[in-house]
């Protein structure tokens, strides 16, 4: 038999204006098992919580229900009190008699009634609670970063002032991302290889970090504060760790025409390479695609121009392991390029260009040199037209959202073209301007007024080339639909952002949802936008939707704060509003059959198969175990379960159906 | 090789000569056309602007007896017979519409058949068979047009690059012609304002014959009997437009093909054009 | 209106912790005023609501039926209300083959700002159940698999 005690709350006159309390307390300490009921005008006060925790001990109470506000007030509070006069917290309960009741309803039987069995919903439920304990788990306390652009950068350094141990990998062979292909960036105008390098360099030499370049992540288990993630280091061929970064093997390497990653396909590489001057690390690696002694079997001019030997021609891709407590995602994003557009030519006109490749042509250590240059002849465009929206905000073409970057960094190419080219003439296309974000609506305001760009409201229907220019139709909608036809020079597309290429593997990989544009999903749109689902991975950067650098460091640093506040205890408490599969003992074992219907629920990939054996090891069966790491306690397997072998602490199937029945049968 | 044949009322009217290289082809193809019995007009462009149910029905109708007649593929040669009956297919795969569709015709329409236009024809059952009997190289510089109704709406329709269709040329290469880059591949000719409003078809086929006559071209090959008449028999209107008078010829894809495999000028009815056929 | 002989429905509201809960709060913080007739059980997300519940509720003597959560895409667990909502689609067409009056449950969403939207739930679905009376016949039905022993904790 229980011993509960009920404590009826006043709330000044909050409940008892309307409710009569001391009815409530009277009928409800006349139920069975319950031990003491009082009424009191303010239960949270300090003397309310003295009654309970007295009664606690007077009466050796092994249930507590408080009929006061909602438990979203004050439920922490009760259970505080009830742990400190020794009662397990999670046998306490609240009634809301407050927000559901008595604000609710007029002065009446019918109120108090309801509130009676509002209270007699959680006497019930009580009766059935079992103490539970918090869940700890262990926390490893170093950081695997994914991704070494800013977004990566950002957050392995505030990770790694923390003080805690961080791992970056980046599957280029240098850190810096698309960062450090722009020129100038937006709305200062200060030169992006500036302001990027210093912290590139700080990376590499941070005591508390771990740069693996040329590397991506093969396979992470485990779950939150203990993952184990399996690194591939691809072969660069190239020692490391004798190489002094000289460069005399890249100049001396015959193959010389392959296109530029680094200057989006405006320059050429050789095929041992170092991805731009500033590279960190500053050493080279061979593309063994292009490489004449992997594709023939014959060259190693490198090996012979090399003075200390490092050219390791049968180095292999290596396998590490690492463990680690928590993930940052900083896989950034890319752009669409020209050949996706069939209106603009389909890539084939050689003066039409992606936003990017604009950036390498203002870029001062681009192919250029910073000159604005046709790359079909290299003359000076007179002409410009730049297209915002390119692929953006079009359903048609898959992308339905808009890219956020492209309205500010078109403006900026616009400027930054009528400041290198004098004279020359230079019209935006575009939808609609959005430049929200401090400075920047005055950015867009400068390049019409001061630098007087042609601004034009509308789409361009055809980009076609006639007799070595690039014919431009499209429509003005503030002239009243008239359609314009530019003779331009050359024409630069605001191609459309989109998710990296590999991002949906490695979202399977690590067990974090994406959305239909294959974008890492935050676990909540608004309140945590650098969470994923899965607990112990965050996000940071263009990877989960298309943003900007401010936005970026911004988002990198919250995630970087994020495991910061994980590797603060040794150890992780959480609620154990868990799931739990039940356990019998043999030769039952559990009522669970392993039909796996809790896996299909479970949107945080919390169900483990876990094999009973018998003694001489033989397997008996397979049933279902919840990691209580990666459960959050949102109980979709319970209502999945067909053998009603799982249930969720705190909410059992038995608790509420206690509640369900108290209420009807009256 | 035996495949439907919907000719369509231009074909029999004032674009015979496509009509007659199409079967001068196929002839030579050894491709057999079954034409489809009793047909009636599909709509044109009248129909689907003035009463949905008869635009829907008249060629459900075509499409029905031709399943009737126990046809499976149907070969469409004009560019607006062809676009009207993939519309009218896809209209139709709406249960409601398909009902009563079924009603008005009193007879039933399965939507089972499978329509396609002179090129993909040609594509399927031809490209290795045209290659092996080229007698006479089709060696000129010519412009493939293929105007709106072929490859539009593309998410309909599912032929060819919608911007930058290849179908055409890659055939003109088979036969040895040389196919250009070009602009105005699918830009309007100005369609059925050919008797309205003739001066906005001069305007507007007066650009495409300009782009394609700038950059050399010694023929336009078109695939649809619509544009072929703007281009060729509205010449003189569209010749008043421009500053150079412009004299290239205007030929259907199954003429250029036929002169190349040896069949005469007449059979291939290349004496019937507004424009001197001199290639 | 009402007045003591009127028929005063039971019903039973399914909630959700972090939406429907959180509005039902704010209809009390705003002071809006409903019918007494609803009461609330909580749970932490609607895809946790086991359908059998509301079998049972019916069993045990309610007349209407409340189910309500997160709008879509605004689930604190990202998808549980979109399998409470698929959950509800196939029960509902069960039910109404087994002849269970679908009209008596009351499927919603009510987000943790739409204190006025809970109100208004509440008000209608009492009208509605009041409006169709007691819902006897189930409950003839569970009294009858319970003494024949089909009962499912029996």
């Amino acid at each position: 038999m229980s011993k509960i005690g009920v404590f009826i709350c006043h709330c000044g006159e909050n409940i008892s204006a309307t409710v009569d309390v001391e009815r409530v307390a009277r009928e409800i300490g006349g139920m069975e098992g319950v031990a003491h009921a009082i009424d009191y005008k303010y239960m949270c006060s300090d003397p309310g919580q003295t009654f309970i925790k007295e009664a606690v001990k007077k009466y050796g109470l092994d249930g507590v229900v408080v009929g006061a506000c909602s438990p979203r007030m004050h439920e922490p509070t009760f259970r505080r009190a009830c742990a400190e006069a020794g009662l397990n917290p999670y046998l306490c309960e609240m009634a809301n008699l407050r927000e559901h009741c008595s604000w609710v309803h007029e002065k009446s039987e019918e109120t108090t009634e309801k509130a009676i069995d509002l209270v007699k919903m959680l006497v019930e439920k009580v009766k059935k609670d079992k103490p539970l304990e918090s869940i700890k788990v262990p926390v490893t306390k170093r950081a695997l970063v994914i991704g070494g652009g800013i977004a990566g950068i950002q957050a392995s350094l505030d990770i790694a002032n923390t003080g805690h141990k961080v791992i970056l990998i980046e599957r280029d062979p240098s850190i810096g991302g698309h960062m450090s292909q722009l020129s100038e960036t937006f709305p200062t105008l200060d030169c992006s290889q500036c302001i990027l390098t210093p912290r590139m360099v700080e990376v590499a030499q941070h005591p508390n970090i771990k740069l693996y370049t040329y590397a991506e992540l093969e396979s992470l288990e485990g779950f939150i504060g203990n993952f184990k993630a399996r690194i591939r280091l691809k072969a660069k061929s190239v020692n490391y760790s004798t190489c002094t970064g000289c460069g005399a093997c890249i100049q001396k390497c015959p193959v010389k025409k392959i296109p530029s990653e680094f200057n989006a396909g405006l320059g050429t590489r050789t095929a041992i390479y170092v991805p731009f001057p500033q590279a960190v690390p500053n050493k080279p690696v061979i593309d063994r695609v292009n490489c004449n002694y992997y594709k023939r079997g014959a060259c190693k001019i490198c090996e012979k121009t090399c003075q200390v030997g490092s050219i390791e021609w049968d180095k292999e891709d290596e396998i590490i392991t690492e463990e680690v407590g928590a993930v940052v995602l900083a896989t950034g994003f890319d752009v669409k390029g020209t050949d996706f557009f069939p209106e603009y030519g389909y890539g084939k006109y050689k003066d039409v260009l992606t936003g990017l490749q604009f950036e390498r042509l203002a870029s001062a250590s681009g192919p250029t040199f910073g000159e604005i240059r046709r790359p079909s002849d290299g003359t000076i465009p007179k002409k410009i037209v730049f297209i915002a929206c390119a692929g953006s905000r079009d359903p048609a073409k898959g992308i339905p959202y808009c890219s956020k970057i492209c309205c500010m960094y078109t403006a900026k190419h616009a400027m930054l073209y009528q400041h290198k080219v004098h004279g020359g003439e230079s019209t935006v296309f575009y939808m609609d301007i959005r430049a929200g974000g401090k400075n920047y609506e005055e950015f867009v305001r400068r390049a019409i007024e001061e630098d007087t760009v042609n601004y034009v409201r509308g789409r361009v229907a055809r980009v076609y080339e006639k007799d070595g220019k690039l014919i431009v139709k499209g429509v003005d909608t503030l002239l009243g639909g008239q359609q314009v036809e530019i003779e331009a020079d050359m024409v630069v597309l605001a191609t459309a952002g989109v998710a990296n290429c590999g991002s949906e593997q490695l979202a399977q990989k690590l067990h974090v949802s994406y959305d239909p544009y294959h974008f890492f999903a935050e676990a909540h749109p608004k309140l945590k936008p650098v969470e994923t689902n899965t607990a112990g991975i965050f996000l940071a950067g263009a990877c989960q939707a298309p943003k900007d650098i401010p936005e970026t460091v911004g988002m990198a640093s919250g995630a970087a704060v994020k495991v910061a506040a994980l590797f603060s205890n040794d150890e992780l408490v959480r609620e154990p509003i868990v799931a739990v599969v039940n356990r019998l003992a043999p030769p039952l074992y559990s009522t669970c059959v392993g039909c796996f219907m809790c896996e299909t629920a479970c949107p945080y990939n919390a169900i483990e198969h876990e094999e009973i054996k018998g003694r001489d090891g033989s397997l008996i069966r397979t049933i279902a175990r919840v990691n209580e790491g990666l459960c959050q306690g949102c109980g979709t397997c319970v209502a999945f379960c067909r053998s009603k072998s799982i249930d969720i602490q705190g909410y059992t199937n038995e608790q509420v159906y206690a509640e369900v029945m108290s209420l009807l049968n009256d | 090789m035996k495949i439907g044949y919907y000719p369509g009322c231009s074909l029999t009217g004032s674009s015979r000569e496509y009509n007659e290289s199409v079967v001068a082809l196929a002839k030579a193809l050894e491709i057999e056309l079954v034409e489809i019995k009793d047909w009636n007009c599909c709509g044109a462009t009248a129909a689907h602007v003035m009463n949905e149910e008869l635009s829907l029905s008249l060629p459900a109708r075509i499409m029905a007896i031709a399943e009737e007649q126990g046809l499976t593929e149907v070969v469409v040669p004009c560019a607006a017979c062809y676009n009207r009956l993939k519309m009218t297919q896809h209209e139709l795969e709406d249960d409601g519409k398909r009902g009563r569709v079924a009603e008005i015709l009193k007879m039933p329409y399965h939507g089972s058949l499978k329509i396609i236009n002179v090129l993909q024809m040609l594509e399927t059952y031809g490209a290795e068979n045209i290659k092996a009997r080229v007698i006479s190289p089709f060696a000129h510089k010519v412009a493939c047009y293929y105007g709106c109704l072929l490859v539009r709406p593309h998410s309909i329709l599912q032929f060819d690059r919608v911007e930058d269709p290849q179908s055409m040329d890659s055939l003109i290469r088979v036969i040895g012609g040389n196919s250009m880059d070009w602009a105005f591949k699918t830009e309007c000719c100005g369609a059925g304002f050919s008797v309205s409003r003739t001066d906005l078809v001069a305007k507007l086929s007066g650009n495409i014959l300009k782009d394609a006559s700038d950059r050399g071209a010694e023929a336009l090959i078109v695939a649809c009997p619509m544009c072929q008449s703007n281009l060729d028999m509205r010449r003189g209107a569209i010749n008043k437009t421009l500053a150079q008078p412009i004299d290239i010829p205007v030929i259907y894809i199954t003429q250029a093909i036929g002169l190349a495999l040896g069949i005469g000028a007449n059979e291939l009815g290349l004496k019937r054009h507004f424009v001197n056929v001199e290639l | 209106m009402s007045s003591s002989t009127e028929f005063e429905p039971k019903i039973i509201a399914f909630v959700c912790n972090w939406c429907t809960y959180a509005g039902a709060d704010l209809t009390g913080t705003s002071r809006l005023k409903y019918a007494t007739n609803v009461k609330i059980v909580r749970f932490p997300c609607t895809g946790r609501i086991d359908f059998l519940l509301l079998l049972k509720s019916f069993a045990q003597g309610a007349d209407g039926v409340i189910v309500s959560g997160c709008h879509p895409n605004d689930c604190h667990y990202t998808s549980g209300n979109f399998h409470a909502r698929r959950r509800w689609i196939a029960f509902r067409t069960v039910l109404d083959l087994m002849g269970v009056d679908i009209r008596r449950i009351q499927y919603s969403w009510v987000s943790a700002a739409e204190g006025s939207k809970w109100a208004d739930l509440v008000n209608n679905t009492v009208a509605d159940i009041r409006a169709l009376g007691p819902y006897a016949e189930y409950q003839k039905v569970a009294e009858y698999l319970e003494k024949e022993g089909f009962d499912e904790e029996a």
